[in-house]
């Protein structure tokens, strides 16, 4: 009975997509909406199918970009966690200016960005990075300030430095949140990527998108969504399986699934 | 009577000008191999006297002085362990047992040549608190009173000179307290370090130890010293005798004095 529940959980994501994409088909027919304002599954699968060429490569473009940008993130956003956690004095110094910073719209950033480095891949990656590490430096820091000074005083009791407490404790106790983040952090780094791609680039899925979506070819743009939503879910699922291997024990056995 | 071991005299402590004084003029002598309790009401300092005591926090003004200088900083003779047992949750028990060999010199330096020692040394703790077996459990695994075992462990296995407990027991329920005093107590009579003991049970510091404080409401000041004249070695049976309850209702009259206004 158990092994027969636990397989109608596996599918039930599955079964709720395959209604989803025959309602959505069934509304398009039906009501014989056009191509050119609301495609229907079929229509996009055809797109798809017959792009393939190019969406690929234009999603490689876009992956490989978001990685860059993400790789940059997680550096600059554990040092700067690691930073602003472990000092109270950096703590009060730069986490209103980090606020202030995350409250401007990314999008704002990408003419400056076009104007200092051009137009293509350097401006999406930075975009990429600019949205995604802010996330990243939130969580390594809450991670480390939360710091039990009981703890801290068995440790200095016994001649610890701040470094070794930080080391010992600090950081280990951290990587839960830290990889809770990167799950977060993937995806606002696709939407910094595409963002960029769409006002300032002849290459990637948000090009391919903007360029479709100008000569009229909504199959197309939709399909270029779909590919872009595959790449994220398939990232953010990496990362979150990542995180229970790694850091089992804060969950404690329990399923987070999210 | 042997040099004191750790000696205050008129201590004070203030954290900062505007909370006023935390504990105020105490003079206390520890002499090695004692072991005293100290009770008194909710914030009456005496999480400050631990403190003071572990070196962690410099006096205000008064003289402290361990082994016959004076402390300037943290000492690395001291365990400690507090109510909540604070073990790691990504190491195993026996892991974090041995969390203070990894920081205390001479240990640490000779960590890597040493490790099987120091693992062994772990064990054998374990053994001694009744939980062999546990060490490669993680602390979710354990139930509240074996995480404090572990914890007393931990203080214990760099062999340090002085053991401070801040009430260690408070969380555990009635049966595993008393479980975990005969613990301690006959961990004490083989090692033969210095306990400090905080707590708010009367019968568990009548019970252990050699020398009753009473601390005052704050700013807290030793009102009370009872020494206790029970023989040793002391069975639980001892806590329902007349004398003992004499002396716990003793202590009780004078905090019960303290607590009204």
């Amino acid at each position: 009975m158990a092994a027969k529940k636990k397989r109608i959980d596996t599918w039930a994501p599955w079964m709720a997509l395959s209604a989803m994409i025959a309602i959505w088909q069934l509304v398009c027919t039906a009501f014989d909406i056009s191509d050119f304002i609301f495609p229907g599954p079929w229509a996009i699968a055809q797109s798809l199918f017959q792009y393939w060429g190019p969406i690929q490569g234009h999603a490689l473009q876009t992956f490989w970009t978001t990685m860059a940008g993400f790789s940059i993130g997680i550096a600059v956003g554990l040092l700067l966690g690691f930073l602003i956690g472990s000092s109270r004095f950096m703590y009060n110094a730069l986490y209103p200016l980090m606020i202030g910073f995350n409250a401007i719209p990314k999008a704002a950033f990408v003419p400056i960005l076009v104007v200092w480095f051009g137009v293509g891949t350097l401006p999406a990656i930075l975009t990429a990075f600019l949205i995604c590490f802010f996330p990243i430096v939130v969580n390594v820091a809450t991670g480390l300030a939360t710091l039990e000074p009981e703890l801290e005083d068995v440790l200095r009791a016994l001649g610890a430095s701040r470094l070794d407490v930080l080391r010992k404790v600090g950081l280990p106790r951290s990587l839960p949140y830290f990889f809770a983040s990167l799950k977060v952090s993937i995806t606002l780094a696709f939407v910094g990527t595409v963002l960029s791609e769409t006002v300032a680039s002849n290459n990637g899925i948000g090009y391919l998108m903007m360029s479709a979506g100008s000569q009229m070819r909504m199959p197309l743009v939709f399909a270029g969504l779909i590919v872009i939503s595959a790449m994220a879910m398939v990232m953010y699922e990496l990362f979150a399986v990542l995180e229970r291997r790694t850091t089992g024990w804060a969950t404690r056995g329990m399923d987070t699934q999210f | 009577m042997a040099n004191p071991f750790v000696d205050f005299s008129s201590v004070t402590l203030a954290y900062d000008e505007a909370s006023g004084n935390a504990i105020e003029d105490v003079t206390l002598s520890l002499h090695e191999k004692e072991f005293i309790a100290i009770v008194g009401p909710s914030g009456c300092g005496k999480s400050t006297f631990m403190k003071l005591a572990s070196g962690l926090r410099s006096p205000t003004s008064g003289t402290l002085l361990a082994e016959g200088r004076k402390i300037s900083g943290p000492l690395k003779i001291v365990g400690m362990a507090f109510q909540n047992a604070t073990l790691l949750p990504w190491r195993t028990t026996l892991d974090n047992v041995l969390l203070p060999l990894e920081i205390v010199q001479p240990y640490r330096a000779n960590y890597k040549r040493d490790r099987e020692q120091y693992r062994q040394r772990g064990m054998d703790l374990l053994k001694t608190v009744g939980l062999q077996g546990y060490e490669d459990k993680f602390p979710w695994q354990l139930s509240g009173g074996m995480q404090q075992r572990a914890s007393i462990c931990r203080a214990l296995v760099h062999e340090p000179k002085l053991l401070l407990l801040d009430e260690p027991f408070a969380s555990l329920d009635a049966f595993t307290r008393e479980e975990l005093w005969c613990v301690l107590r006959d961990l004490w009579a083989m090692k033969q370090f210095t306990v400090v003991l905080v707590t708010h049970e009367l019968r568990e510091a009548v019970f252990l130890a050699d020398t009753v404080y009473v601390m005052s409401a704050r700013p807290g000041r030793i009102m009370v010293k009872r020494d206790v004249d029970l023989a040793r070695p002391r069975d639980i049976e001892v806590t329902y005798t007349d004398h003992f309850i004499r002396i716990v209702h003793e202590l009780h009259a004078h905090i019960g004095r303290i607590r009204k206004p």
